[in-house]
C-alpha cells in the first residue's frame, strides 16, 4: 500500500519540517541576529505549503496505511490554517525585534505547531490525531509562557499546560475505549465498526473522554477556563496565534473525527455538541459584558464565536449544509479575528502595548482607518449584515433550523444579541468617548493583514459565491 | 425603461454619493464642509429625481411586481432580487422624498465631523432604500438590519446628552427583534426552498408553522414599529438623536414595521393573521389611548411627538389587521403622511431647538408674537398631526377607522377616543409654545425662520394639504396591490375554513373609484 507517492500527499507538512529544522540551525549558528532572517524564512515556508496544498490532487486519498487521509476537505482547511499561522507570523515579525520575544526559536516553535495542525486536520487514525495534537500543544505551551521574565506569561504558560495535559489525558483515555470497544484506531475501521454493530456503552464512554478533550482544544464551555488567563496572559502575538490557526485546526479535526468514524452513532454526540455550544454561546454572550481588557474581551469572543460554529456542527444530517456552514463559520472568524488582531498590536505608543478597552477612546479622531476597520469587525463579529459575519451565522443557524434544532437556535441568536453589547461597547469608546493621545504609526505588516481583513469582510456581501463554493465542495469531500 | 436596472441605482447612488466624499475630500475648512454638504445634498436630491421615474413609468393596473432584477447572490434559490409593487413603491419615494431634507436640516445644527455625518446618512439611505425594493427575504434581512449601524452611530455620535444609553437601547431592542425574524426566515426557506418574496407569497405555509412564523416576524416588526409594550426605546433614541435622525427614525424606520406587517406577516402567514387580530386590536388600542395619554403629559417636546408616532402607528396595525380594503390602503396611506407629518413637527422642533438648545416646552411661550410665519407653518402639521379634514392625516385616520368598523366596533370606539386625545396634546402643546404673552427674555431676539428652513418646511406642508384635499394619486397606485393581497387573504381563509361569520367586503369606495378612472 505503502509507496513514494504518499509522501506527494504530505508534501506541505514535510516543506515545514524540514525548513523548520534549517530555520533552527540557523538559529543555533547566528543568534539573536538571525531573527528577522528566521521570521521571513518561515513566512516564506508557509506560503510555499500553501501554494503545494492547492495543488494537491484534490481526491480522496488515503496514504501510508490509512494514516493520513487527502481530500479537499483536508486541502481547505490546512491552506486556512496556514493562511492564519503565515499573517499572525507577519505580525509578529516586527514584534519580535522590539521586545523581549527576540529569539529565533519562537518562530521555529510556531512553523512546528503549524505542523501538528496540519496533521490534526488530515489525520485518519486516533495515533496520528493524537501525535499532531501533542506537536501543536506542546508548542504552544511553550509560546505562551515565551517571555519569561513576565510571571503573567509563565502563569499563562504554566496554566495552560497544566489544564493541556488533563485534557490530552482524557482524550488519550477515551481513545483506549474506543479501541477496546472497536477494535481499531482506525477511522475507516471504527466507523465499519460502529456501523455493524451500533454503539455500546464503553463506546460512549470513550466517544464522551474524547469530545471532551477536543472540546478543550477550540476551548467551548466547560473546558474554557483556560482561554481568558492565556489570551490575557501570554504576549499579544502570541494570542493572536492562539485565537486563530490553532482554533481552525482544532474545529476542522473535530469535524473530521465526528463525522468521520462516529458518524453512525450521531445521536450520541450531538446532544453532547448542543449542549456544549449553547453553553458556550452563553457564557460567552455574558462573561464578556465585564471585561476591561480587550484582549480578555477577545478571549470570550472566541469562546461563544466556537459555540456559533458548533451550532451548524450539530445539525449532521446533511453534510453538505451542516460542514459547509461551519467551514464558512471558521474563514470569516479567522479573517475577523486577524483584523481585530492587528487593530489591537497597534495599539501602542511610544513603543509600549497598551490593552485597556479605555485604551481606544476617541480612537476614531487620530486613527480614522483603523477605527473604521474596527467597527466593520466589531459589526461582523456581532453577526450584523452586511458584513461577514453574518452570513457566516446565517448559515450555521440555518443549519441547525433545518434539522429542527430550535433550543438551539433560539437560546443561539438570542446571546448573540447579549454579545452585541460588548462589541457595541467598543465601539461606543472608539467614537463617542473623548479621544486620547495617539498610538504610534502602524507598521506595514499590520497594515496589509488589516486592509486584506477590512475589504473580505466588507465586500463579501457583494461576492460571496467563491468562498461558499468552496466551502462547498470541501464540505462533500467529507461525505 | 425595464431595461435599465433602475431600483438598483436608486438603491446604490448614495452609496456612490458616499464613497465620493469618503475618496475625495478632506473636511479641514469651512469651505470642503460645505462641498460636503453640497455633494450630499446633490445626492440626495438625484435620487430622489431617479426615483420619481418610478412613479412615471409606474403600471397602476397590475399587482405584479415591477421593474424586477434579478442576479445569482448566495446561490441555493437565494438571490439579489428588487422591484417595488403598489405597496412598496411609495415608500421607495417617502425615503428619496426625506433625505434631502434631513441633509437640509443639518446644514448647521451639525459642524462636527461634516464628512462622517453625511457618509452615515447617504448609506443609511441606501438601506432604507433597500428595504422597500428587495423582493428576496435575505436581501430584505439585509437591508433590514444594516440600517441599524449607521443610525446607531447618528444617534451616538450626534446625539444629546444621554445619547449612549438611548443608542445601545435602540440597538439592543431592534436586534433582539430582528434575530428571531432571521430564524423565521431560515424556516421559511428550508419549507419553501427559496427566499423568493413572490414565490413565498404563493406558497402555503402549514398552519401550525404559521403562527410560529407570525410571532417571530411580529418580534420585530412589533419592536420597529413600535407598538405598546415595545415601544420604550423610540422615546429615548428620539429625544438624544439630531434632529435628522428623529426624522429618519419617525419618517422611515417605524414605516418599515408596517410594511413588514402587510408585506409579510398579512400576506403570507394569513391564517396566523386571522388568529392574532384580536390580540393585535387589543395591542393597538391599549397604545393608542395609554400613549396619547403619555404624550399629553410629556415637558420635552420630541417625547411628546414620539409617542405621538405611537398612537398613531398603532392606528396602522389595527387598520392593517382588519384586513380590508379600507383599512389597508387608509394603513398605508397614515403611514406615508405619518412619514411626512411627524418628520415635520421634528423638523419644526428643530427649528426652535437649534435658536435656544432646549427642547422643554416650558420654555417657550408666545413665540407666534416673533415668529409669524413658523406659528402659521407649525400649526399645519399640528392640524395635521390632529387629522383634521383637509389634511392628510384625516385621510389616513379615517380609513383606518372605517376599515377596523367593519371588524370590530369597539377597537374602532376606542381608537375614535384616541383621536380626541391626539387633539388634546397637540393643540394643547401648540398653545404653550405658540400662543400666550411672549414673557421669556429669551425669546424676544429669536428670528423667524430662514430661507434654508422655509424650503424644507414649505414644500412639506404644500403636500400634507395637498394629498389631504386630493388623495386619488396615492390610491391608484396602491388600490390594485392592496385589493389583490385582500382576495388571496380571503381566499387562504376560506380554504381554511376561518372565515366564517365575517361578510366578504367588497374593495373599498376609493378603490373603487380608482378602478374606474
Amino acid at each position: 500500500m505503502s509507496s513514494e507517492n504518499d509522501f506527494l500527499y504530505i508534501l506541505p507538512e514535510l516543506t515545514l519540517i524540514i525548513g523548520a529544522l534549517v530555520a533552527l540551525l540557523i538559529a543555533g549558528f547566528k543568534g539573536k541576529k538571525s531573527v528577522g532572517f528566521v521570521a521571513n524564512f518561515g513566512l516564506g515556508l508557509m506560503v510555499l505549503a500553501a501554494i503545494i496544498s492547492f495543488f494537491l490532487p484534490a481526491e480522496v486519498v488515503r496514504v501510508f496505511n490509512g494514516l493520513v487521509i487527502n481530500d479537499s476537505y483536508s486541502i481547505y482547511m490546512k491552506i486556512l490554517t496556514l493562511f492564519g499561522a503565515a499573517a499572525t507570523l507577519l505580525m509578529i515579525k516586527n514584534f519580535l525585534q522590539s521586545r523581549k520575544l527576540d529569539q529565533p526559536e519562537f518562530i521555529v516553535l510556531l512553523i512546528f505547531a503549524t505542523v501538528g495542525m496540519m496533521f490534526m486536520i488530515s489525520a485518519n487514525n486516533l495515533l496520528t490525531l493524537y501525535l499532531g495534537i501533542e506537536l501543536q500543544s506542546l508548542s504552544l505551551y511553550i509560546l505562551a509562557a515565551f517571555n519569561r521574565s513576565s510571571t503573567k506569561a509563565t502563569e499563562s504558560g504554566l496554566k495552560y499546560f497544566i489544564l493541556g495535559a488533563l485534557s490530552s489525558g482524557m482524550l488519550l483515555f477515551g481513545m483506549s475505549y474506543i479501541y477496546g470497544f472497536t477494535g481499531s484506531t482506525s477511522f475507516d475501521l471504527i466507523a465499519q465498526n460502529l456501523s455493524e454493530n451500533g454503539s455500546s456503552m464503553g463506546v460512549i464512554f470513550g466517544l464522551t473522554l474524547m469530545s471532551a478533550g477536543l472540546m478543550f482544544k477550540i476551548s467551548a464551555v466547560p473546558f474554557h477556563m483556560w482561554t481568558p488567563d492565556v489570551y490575557e496572559g501570554a504576549p499579544t502575538p502570541v494570542t493572536a496565534f492562539f485565537a486563530t490557526a490553532p482554533k481552525v485546526a482544532a474545529m476542522a479535526m473535530i469535524i473530521r473525527v465526528l463525522y468521520s468514524p462516529f458518524i453512525d452513532i450521531s445521536a450520541d454526540w450531538q446532544q453532547i455538541v448542543v449542549f456544549v455550544a449553547i453553553a458556550s454561546m452563553v457564557l460567552g454572550g455574558f462573561a464578556g459584558i465585564a471585561q476591561n481588557n480587550i484582549k480578555r474581551l477577545m478571549a470570550y469572543s472566541s469562546i461563544a464565536h466556537m459555540g456559533y460554529a458548533l451550532v451548524g456542527l450539530a445539525a449532521f444530517s446533511e453534510a453538505g449544509t451542516s460542514v459547509k456552514a461551519v467551514i464558512l463559520y471558521m474563514s470569516v472568524y479567522l479573517i475577523t479575528t486577524l483584523g481585530v488582531f492587528a487593530c489591537i498590536l497597534a495599539m501602542k505608543r511610544s513603543g509600549d502595548s497598551f490593552e485597556k478597552i479605555s485604551d481606544l477612546a476617541g480612537m476614531w479622531r487620530n486613527h480614522p482607518i483603523i477605527a473604521i476597520s474596527l467597527t466593520i469587525f466589531m459589526f461582523s463579529l456581532t453577526g450584523m449584515p452586511p458584513f461577514a459575519g453574518f452570513f457566516a451565522k446565517f448559515y450555521v443557524f440555518s443549519a441547525a433550523v433545518n434539522e429542527g434544532l430550535w433550543l438551539l437556535a433560539v437560546v443561539g441568536v438570542l446571546a448573540s444579541v447579549v454579545g452585541a453589547y460588548y462589541y457595541l461597547r467598543i465601539i461606543k469608546v472608539i467614537y463617542f468617548d473623548e479621544s486620547k493621545e495617539p498610538f504610534d504609526k502602524m507598521a506595514i505588516e499590520l497594515k496589509i493583514v488589516l486592509g486584506f481583513a477590512t475589504i473580505f469582510t466588507l465586500i463579501f456581501t457583494f461576492f460571496p459565491s467563491t468562498l461558499l463554493e468552496l466551502a462547498q465542495n470541501a464540505a462533500q469531500s467529507l461525505n | 425603461m425595464s431595461e435599465w436596472p433602475i431600483l438598483s441605482i436608486i438603491t446604490f447612488f448614495p452609496l456612490l454619493g458616499a464613497l465620493l466624499i469618503l475618496l475625495l475630500i478632506k473636511e479641514d475648512s469651512e469651505q470642503s464642509k460645505n462641498n460636503i454638504r453640497n455633494i450630499a445634498l446633490m445626492t440626495t436630491g438625484a435620487t430622489f429625481l431617479i426615483s420619481l421615474l418610478l412613479w412615471v413609468f409606474f403600471d397602476n393596473t397590475t399587482a405584479d411586481m415591477q421593474f424586477v432584477e434579478t442576479a445569482s447572490w448566495l446561490g441555493g434559490n437565494i438571490n439579489y432580487k428588487m422591484g417595488v409593487d403598489g405597496i412598496s413603491m411609495l415608500f421607495v419615494i417617502l425615503t428619496t422624498f426625506l433625505l434631502p431634507f434631513c441633509i437640509l436640516a443639518s446644514w448647521r445644527s451639525v459642524k462636527n465631523n461634516v464628512k462622517e455625518f453625511m457618509i452615515a446618512f447617504l448609506v443609511l439611505e441606501t438601506f432604507l432604500i433597500g428595504v422597500f425594493s428587495s423582493l428576496d427575504l435575505l436581501v430584505f434581512y439585509v437591508f433590514f438590519e444594516g440600517g441599524l449601524i449607521p443610525l446607531y452611530l447618528i444617534i451616538g455620535i450626534w446625539g444629546g446628552k444621554n445619547r449612549v444609553y438611548a443608542s445601545f437601547k435602540f440597538f439592543l431592542f431592534t436586534l433582539a427583534g430582528s434575530v428571531l425574524m432571521l430564524l423565521a426566515i431560515m424556516a421559511m426557506y428550508w419549507d419553501a426552498g427559496t427566499t423568493d418574496i413572490v414565490k413565498l407569497l404563493e406558497h402555503d405555509f402549514p398552519a401550525e408553522m404559521q403562527t410560529w412564523l407570525w410571532l417571530a416576524f411580529f418580534a420585530s416588526f412589533a419592536v420597529k414599529m413600535p407598538m405598546w409594550p415595545f415601544h420604550t426605546w423610540l422615546p429615548d433614541a428620539h429625544v438624544q438623536a439630531p434632529t435628522a435622525g428623529s426624522v429618519i427614525l419617525a419618517g422611515l424606520s417605524l414605516k418599515m414595521g408596517g410594511y413588514g406587517f402587510i408585506r409579510f406577516s398579512l400576506a403570507m402567514f394569513p391564517e396566523a393573521s386571522g388568529e392574532m387580530q384580536t390580540f393585535v386590536f387589543t395591542l393597538s388600542a391599549i397604545a393608542i389611548i395609554y400613549t396619547s395619554l403619555v404624550a399629553m403629559m410629556q415637558k420635552d417636546m420630541k417625547k411628546l411627538i414620539a409617542y405621538s408616532s405611537v398612537a398613531h402607528m398603532a392606528f396602522v396595525t389595527a387598520g392593517i389587521f382588519s384586513a380590508n380594503s379600507l383599512g389597508i390602503e387608509g394603513a398605508i396611506f397614515q403611514m406615508l403622511s405619518h412619514g411626512i407629518v411627524s418628520s415635520a413637527l421634528f423638523l419644526c422642533v428643530g427649528v426652535i431647538y437649534d435658536r435656544m438648545h432646549t427642547r422643554e416646552i416650558s420654555a417657550y411661550g408666545g413665540l407666534v408674537h416673533t415668529m409669524p410665519f413658523y406659528a402659521f407653518i407649525f400649526m399645519v402639521f399640528t392640524l395635521a398631526n390632529v387629522g383634521l379634514p383637509g389634511t392628510s392625516g384625516f385621510v389616513g385616520e379615517v380609513l383606518t377607522l372605517a376599515g377596523m368598523f367593519q371588524v370590530n366596533t369597539w377597537v374602532a370606539f376606542f381608537a375614535t377616543t384616541g383621536v380626541i386625545l391626539s387633539a388634546g396634546y397637540a393643540l394643547w402643546l401648540y398653545r404653550r409654545v405658540i400662543f400666550g404673552e411672549l414673557e421669556k427674555e429669551s425669546l424676544r431676539d429669536i428670528l423667524d425662520m430662514s430661507r434654508r428652513e422655509k424650503y424644507i418646511l414649505v414644500p412639506m406642508a404644500a403636500i400634507t394639504i395637498l394629498f389631504g384635499l386630493y388623495p386619488q394619486p396615492i390610491f391608484n397606485v396602491t388600490s390594485v396591490s392592496v385589493d389583490n393581497l385582500i382576495e388571496n387573504y380571503q381566499a387562504d381563509m376560506q380554504r381554511a375554513g376561518l372565515l366564517s361569520d365575517q361578510p366578504r367586503i367588497k374593495a373599498s369606495a376609493a378603490s373603487a373609484s380608482a378602478a374606474t378612472d
